[in-house]
């Protein structure tokens, strides 16, 4: 007895999904192996460059300069006297064992304990910040481009392009000095949870988290709204011109039903792509962000760090901004292959 | 403009004989659209403004009285009406009392924050230029010669882009500008770190803000070259020109780059703003130019610590960067939508 066609679609969605959840699978590791190489160059690179800076950690102390033979116990202490591949090889190691080297400046930290510290902040603003963007832009966009050529696309669209000219550079004092200064609604700086946080980095729902958060999230995430929005009106107006939709009108369907389940998922693959630069926007824009709102976080303790030689410090950091851009990347490649099913994982 | 309009223009007699250009049209289509126009027009004030900034502004950028620090905008100080009707003129007043109204204020040092202003255009124009024209450059010819080429040398080259994407540029650029600003101070025996040293201070301390912001971005350049390079070189004018006899830089140089370099062009213009961004936040964060020379994202940064009591110094300065960006997008989207075909009598 032939089996009945439900079973068979059964069967074959299921080993399609199986089949794919294995290319998938396979996928992440290949191009995780691939990443390797890369970090080791970008972490030797990094190494050598930071080692090269003319002066070292131990110049001076305060305002005096520091005699020679304490200098020389010092650089044996943390073993920089040896000979640079020496050195890189041992950082290597103890990078391997979960030990990202120690601190010049202030030797009852380490490493380990700055990045414990600083991670959790950037990490919380940065997905707040992406998460602002997407839930403004892409609502903002999918109505612009269903109102094509109405007063409320021009507004939208206009406010878009104003909102993407202003930098956090510039809308972070303005919000400070407008809401924080002289409407005295908000904390003008800070960030209103400290570590520990529960899984590492998932911050407390408490008011006082969220009304530190506010300014900052909003000066990176307006800027990233406003690109979103752009992206989606000019995809949503893509798909909609397409030959496919005009079918879908042309059989009757409910116009909600055209944008909803034709429309949308295809016109939203050009916004995928912006995931990958708006993951390394998130990354520069924590500088400036950091910096502005006197915030914890890598950017600000990685900008604070430059005019010293903490070695260890701005390896380990470009270390952990190299992995999470490598994560986020591949996060990217994922989502869009789901997104467009005719991008192959090979 | 609908179609039966057309015909009926060409029933008139309007529409005969009339022919243009791809470029024609792209021109007329960018007219058409008055925000793009008048970004322009912005751009190219801002760009004579910085050509011509002693003129614009009434003091040099870097002259000082400490007696005049921190004044309000459009606010003079002990203004002496007499004395200031017959002594002060428009520029290269001299600083003194009952002389200095400030139109947008004074900084911290006493200096003028409108001069300031003015000549911070040069430093933000010409990293618009600089930057755009290093990223286009490098990004061209990389990726002409990975998509000409094929094969085996197009995949190790497209691969070592990916590769470069997964890589953190900017916090290792910012150590190499760190890195060569110490050595700068220094000084350095070996010939290249000389020569470079004397280059960075031709480019007034922004050589290496030059070369960041240009190694931050060619990769994008680099990888639209190649796709456009992929889609030409298969075209049968390219064909035709190799039936004919043409060699491997006839066509690259007489039939690619001309196409490609077009889609290129709108790309760099839609990616200024960027660059100026770039700019101002590695001059905030204490990098790029040197002091007194004026840019817009170190007088934020200068005036950010008074912000509560003084912001002008923050606001006037801000205001400048978002409007020229602002301009610059304007510009950027017109030229797009003009050289867009797709997009045409859709918009």
């Amino acid at each position: 007895m032939p089996l009945p066609q439900k079973v068979l679609f059964f069967i074959a969605t299921k080993n399609s999904v199986h089949v794919i959840g294995g290319l998938v699978t396979k996928y992440i590791i290949r191009r995780l192996l691939m990443a390797i190489p890369v970090i080791f160059l970008m972490v030797l690179a990094t190494f050598v460059l930071v080692q090269a800076m003319p002066g070292g950690p131990f110049d001076a102390v305060g305002q005096k300069s520091m005699p020679e033979h304490i200098r020389i116990l010092l650089e044996r202490r943390y073993g920089l006297d040896k000979p640079l591949y020496e050195q890189f090889f041992l950082y290597l190691g103890n990078l391997l064992q979960g030990d990202f080297g120690p601190l010049f400046r202030q030797p009852s930290q380490t490493v380990n304990d700055i990045i414990a510290q600083t991670f959790p902040v950037s990490i919380q603003l940065g997905l707040m910040s992406v998460a602002v963007g997407f839930t403004i832009g892409i609502p903002l966009g999918i109505i612009a481009a269903l109102n094509h050529n109405t007063w409320i696309d021009y507004i939208t669209t206009f406010l878009a392009v104003i909102s993407v000219s202003i930098p956090t550079l510039v809308l972070g004092p303005v919000l400070i000095y407008t809401f924080g200064v002289k409407l005295d609604w908000l904390p003008i700086a800070f960030w209103g949870a400290d570590p520990p946080f529960t899984l590492g980095f998932l911050p407390p729902l408490t008011k006082n988290f969220f009304l530190h958060a506010v300014m900052p999230v909003f000066s990176m995430g307006t800027g990233m709204a406003a690109g979103i929005t752009r992206l989606t009106r000019a995809g949503l107006l893509d798909v909609l011109s397409a030959d496919y939709i005009r079918t879908a009108r042309a059989k009757g369907l409910r116009e909600r039903t055209v944008i909803v389940a034709h429309a949308l998922k295809n016109s939203l693959i050009p916004v995928a792509t912006i995931l990958g630069p708006l993951l390394a926007g998130a990354v520069t824009g924590s500088f400036i962000t950091e910096q502005i709102f006197a915030l914890n976080g890598m950017g600000r303790r990685f900008v604070n760090s430059i005019g010293q030689r903490e070695y260890f410090l701005q390896t380990s950091l470009v270390l952990v901004y190299g992995l999470l851009l490598i994560s986020g990347n591949l996060l990217v490649d994922v989502l869009y292959a789901w997104l467009d099913p005719r991008i192959r994982y090979d | 403009m609908t179609v039966d309009k057309k015909m009926e223009e060409v029933k008139n007699g309007k529409r005969i004989g009339e022919s243009r250009s791809p470029m024609q049209d792209a021109m007329r289509e960018f007219r058409r659209s008055k925000i793009a126009v008048g970004g322009m027009i912005f751009v190219i004030l801002v760009a004579l403004a910085a050509v011509f900034a002693p003129i614009f502004s009434p003091y040099g950028f870097a002259q000082q009285n400490l007696r005049n620090n921190r004044a309000k905008p459009m606010e003079g100080y002990d203004v002496v009406e007499s004395y200031a009707a017959e002594n002060c003129h428009w520029y290269e007043t001299p600083m003194e009392w009952g002389c200095t109204t400030f139109i947008a204020g004074s900084d911290a040092l006493g200096r003028d924050l409108w001069s300031r202003i003015v000549y911070g255009t040069r430093i933000s124009l010409s990293i618009a230029v600089a930057a755009s024209s290093v990223s286009l450059i490098i990004g061209l010819i990389y990726g002409t010669v990975s998509g000409y080429s094929g094969g085996n040398v197009d995949n190790f080259m497209m691969r070592l882009v990916d590769l470069l994407y997964g890589i953190p540029l900017l916090p290792i650029i910012i150590l190499m500008t760190v890195y060569f600003n110490a050595v700068s101070r220094q000084g350095s025996e070996s010939p290249l770190m000389m020569w470079l040293i004397k280059l960075d201070s031709m480019a007034g301390g922004l050589l290496f803000v030059f070369i960041a912001i240009g190694a931050l971005n060619w990769l994008g350049m680099a990888r639209l070259a190649r796709g456009q390079v992929l889609s030409y070189k298969e075209k049968e004018f390219v064909e035709a020109a190799r039936a004919l006899g043409a060699g491997n830089g006839h066509i690259i140089f007489k039939h690619l780059i001309p196409n490609v370099l077009g889609p290129l062009l709108i790309a760099e213009s839609m990616a200024i703003p960027g660059y100026i961004f770039l700019e101002a936040a590695l001059s905030f964060i204490g990098l790029g130019v040197t002091p007194p020379t004026p840019s817009w994202g170190a007088m934020i940064n200068e005036g950010y610590s008074g912000l509560r009591s003084n912001p002008h110094l923050v606001l006037f300065p801000g205001l400048a960067l978002s409007s020229l960006t602002l301009a610059f997008n304007f510009m950027g989207d017109g030229l797009r939508d003009a050289f867009d075909t797709r997009l045409r009598g859709r918009n």
